[in-house]
């Protein structure tokens, strides 16, 4: 291929010309990319009905600090301590990731081997610390709260305690609804996260990606890995924060 | 890194030499985009032919309301008693015809034919990027098809919300008889039809960036490949919103949250819903909805721009003012879904503000339909049906857009809306052009699929029975939208003032069934050429295009050795200075000749 074009020049020579890859990346890097643009939509489009109905409710609304205010061994109240330690451990197992790829383009086994398994541990940390924040929020408060309804055509009051797909003892129940939505739907990707790393952590350890004379794998995989660690920042700040 | 980009060339040539194929491998889970593209079509043309009884059906009801027609106690079963359809089953059949021509063939089917096949011929590729994510996407096509139709079978009958499903009626099973299973599956089903979806945008976007031949600069792609790119990046960005749509409404219900139900009562039974909203769901659903507009209408238009120009003998008018209006329709198209809404209650000012973005989309299409008209003015036409049919579509589309024109403006909108002006409006703008487009497109590349030619003559009465049937069918209920008939209707039997549309009701009727026949004519003609077609030269339209220039005889790769070099545009039709009336894209430009666009 090469030969011929020496002898005949096309006359298109911008790097759209054809004949190359524009961005000089592999089909399955930008098919991430675009991937992630379509995921980085439906979180927005969630994220967007949040909006829409915290601002129809924004008088109701719990205030994230007056709820999450669990420490484990620890039975004070720090307000949104514990969601603060999850972050962080997110954030730096980004980090680890980027290191991971790193090493990946040094040919460096073992760095990658390390940085993939912090990576994977991080991750681990996160999800089981949603498990337990969830935990709590279902759990609710040993005062609770009191509820209305009809029953059998009269009204009954009732004392409940914590939060599910019904009822939120800390206010608004879409509040309820959305945490548990989009914090799941999050933890979910996490999720999936650690089982794709844990696939290509166990593929970097067979060698397969030293054979094939590049860690591309990771750096695909680490691209989701830092999406799902910015779409957290998003779900913090807004669930959280504001 | 340039090893990495290349390696799907050289795989997939080796392929073509060493690799003997099992059937299934190449019938069945075919990796290779010339059989998922027939496949696509095959599906398209079931769906289709199911969804077009099902407006056949509903047109009896319609035209003649309450009157007995045994076929369909034959058809429909218990569903229609004595021969008369039932409210719930009318309902069930407006909502699958919707969906099943909206989705699986507008959709799935003509971008899922028309990439699969056009988009590694026209740029010079020997497959698409992933093969296997392709046969995935078509699976996954095949399965939500089947679990459609499947929903047709349930207790409580398929899913009858409308192809919108909006909530309430979606979200509580117990609403109606198919809010239950049916429209479970229906959730289920689309879910699966997302998946594919994206599989396949994903294998179109990277294909055409990545994977162009030497030479095939953007400027020098087909407006086809143009308009598929378009398209696949509008499906990627657009189709997860209505995932995320889809994936409350399961919640709502299944699982009890409240995201789109308010306080309701079901029978006097107050539900424990509170606070949610189901203009939520109109917001999330048509900002997919509006774009999938689009995902239809594109592909069409890119296809009646190559068709256009091939059968007019001349260059495309304004091929980069083409480019432009599909890039500014795209834009437009995702902040413009308000207009679905002006009657939910939305604040009059942004109201205005849809408004002006909507009307603003007229500008690129009048930008197209202006350049078709100037592409064929005075051009040496060549009529085969292909030709036929996107000149057919480029006059559902100006008929059709008028229309938007008058939709798109809030304070028209508030009276015509659920009408049967709109009902008119969005059958011959999207459905009647995206279809021509999709029939031009079988006509015109035929020879390409199966190396055998359509009957002409069977084309030229499909074309004519077929546009006549359309506008017989469509304009008519303009008028009966301004009076005021309400679309979605079971029976408009209670209101005296209608008694007098009896007779247009029952001639839309008569013309639907026309254009029902009309289909056999295309049906026949298909099949049978597949088999018993007279066999096709290799370039039978004198097309510039790399497609026409691989062996007819489809192969793995597509080209034996070396994939074409291009040195030019598509579009040299009767170029001055140069030999015969076309210029393949492969002809080295002459010693100081220039090129066109």
């Amino acid at each position: 291929m090469s030969a011929h074009a020496s002898t005949q020049p096309t006359d298109v020579k911008t790097i759209w010309g054809g004949g190359t890859s524009p961005f000089g990346i592999s089909y399955g890097k930008m098919m991430m990319w675009f991937f992630l643009m379509s995921d980085a939509f439906t979180f927005s489009g969630l994220l967007t009905a949040y909006g829409f109905m915290r601002h129809k409710y924004h008088d109701v609304w719990p205030v994230a600090g007056d709820v999450f205010t669990h420490f484990p061994f620890y039975n004070g109240h720090i307000e949104l301590a514990y969601v603060a330690f999850m972050t962080f451990i997110l954030i730096a197992s980004s980090v680890t990731m980027v290191l991971a790829v790193e090493a990946g383009h040094r040919m460096d086994k073992k760095g990658v081997i390390i940085w993939m398994f912090f990576t994977i541990i991080g991750g681990a940390i996160f999800v089981g610390s949603q498990a337990w924040e969830w935990y709590h929020f279902i759990h609710g408060t040993e005062h609770g709260a009191v509820r209305e309804f009809i029953k059998d055509g009269v009204w009954v009051k009732e004392v409940f305690h914590g939060a599910n797909l019904r009822v939120n003892e800390y206010g608004h129940p879409l509040f309820a609804d959305f945490f548990f939505f989009i914090t799941g739907f999050h933890g979910f990707h996490v999720f999936s996260g650690v089982c794709i790393n844990i696939i290509i952590f166990i593929g970097v350890i067979n060698g397969t990606y030293h054979k094939r004379g590049h860690y591309e794998m990771v750096e695909k995989t680490g691209l989701y890995w830092h999406f799902v660690d910015l779409v957290w920042v998003f779900v913090f700040t807004f669930f959280y924060l504001l | 890194m340039s090893h990495d980009t290349h390696a799907p060339h050289d795989h997939s040539h080796d392929h073509g030499h060493h690799h003997e194929e099992s059937f299934i491998e190449k019938y069945v889970f075919s990796q290779d985009h010339k059989m998922i593209s027939k496949q696509f079509l095959i599906t398209a043309i079931i769906m289709g032919t199911v969804a077009m009884f099902m407006s056949t059906f509903f047109r009896l009801q319609l035209g003649w309301p309450g009157q007995s027609f045994p076929i369909l106690e034959t058809f429909l079963g218990r569903w229609a008693p004595g021969g008369v359809m039932t409210p719930d089953m009318y309902l069930a059949l407006v909502t699958i015809h919707g969906t099943i021509l909206v989705f699986f063939v507008l959709t799935g089917g003509l971008s899922g034919t028309f990439s699969n096949l056009l988009i590694p011929f026209q740029i010079g590729a020997r497959d698409m990027a992933s093969g296997f994510l392709n046969m995935l996407s078509y699976w996954f096509f095949f399965v939500s098809s089947v679990v459609m139709i499947a929903s047709l079978f349930v207790t409580g009958g398929p899913a009858s919300a409308g192809w919108t499903v909006y909530p309430p009626l979606s979200a509580l099973p117990q609403a109606m008889p198919g809010s239950g299973m049916g429209m479970t599956l229906w959730l289920v089903s689309m879910s699966l039809f997302i998946v594919s979806a994206l599989l396949g945008g994903l294998n179109y976007i990277v294909t055409v960036v990545n994977l162009r031949t030497k030479g095939m600069a953007m400027t020098r792609l087909p407006l086809t490949i143009w308009a598929f790119l378009v398209t696949a990046i509008l499906g990627v960005l657009s189709f997860p919103v209505l995932f995320a749509a889809a994936l409350l409404l399961i919640f709502d219900r299944s699982f009890g949250t409240s995201f789109y139900l308010s306080d309701i009562n079901i029978g006097g039974m107050a539900l424990e819903h509170t606070g949610g909203s189901p203009i939520l769901f109109q917001h999330l659903f048509w900002f997919l909805g509006h774009p999938e507009v689009y995902i239809i209408l594109l592909p069409a238009l890119g296809i009646n721009s190559e068709i256009i120009a091939t059968n007019s003998r001349k260059p495309i008018f304004g091929y980069k003012a083409m480019i432009g209006s599909i890039l500014a329709i795209a834009f437009l198209s995702f902040i413009v879904w308000g207009h679905h809404m002006y009657i939910t209650g939305m604040n009059p000012f942004l109201g205005s503000v849809f408004v002006f973005t909507t009307i603003l989309v007229a500008i690129p299409s009048a930008v197209k339909v202006f350049n078709y008209l100037a592409t064929l003015w005075k051009g040496n036409i060549v009529f085969t049906p292909a030709m036929l049919f996107a000149i057919g579509m480029v006059s559902t589309f100006i008929t059709g857009g008028l229309t938007g024109i008058i939709l798109a403006d809030a304070a028209l909108d508030i009276n015509l809306h659920d009408t049967y002006f709109v009902v008119a409006h969005f059958h011959i703008v999207m459905g009647a052009s995206a279809i021509f487009g999709m029939f031009a497109g079988v006509y015109h590349w035929f020879p390409r699929m199966y190396g055998k030619m359509l009957n002409k003559n069977l084309g030229y009465v499909h074309f004519w029975l077929t546009i006549t049937s359309m506008y017989g069918v469509f304009f008519p209920m303009h008028f009966l939208g301004l009076a005021g008939i309400p679309r979605r209707y079971y029976e408009n039997t209670n209101f005296p003032l209608f008694d007098q549309f009896t007779d247009i009701n029952q001639m839309i009727s008569m013309f639907a069934f026309l254009g029902a026949i009309a289909q056999f004519f295309f049906f026949f003609n298909f099949f049978y050429s597949i088999f018993r077609g007279t066999k096709a030269p290799q370039n039978p339209w004198g097309s510039t295009t790399l497609e026409w220039t691989a062996p007819m005889k489809h192969m793995h790769g597509n080209w034996p050795g070396k994939i074409p070099e291009v040195h030019r545009w598509p579009y040299d039709y009767n170029k001055p200075g140069k030999a015969g009336d076309f210029t393949p894209q492969t002809e080295p430009m002459a010693p100081g000749e220039e090129e066109s666009h």
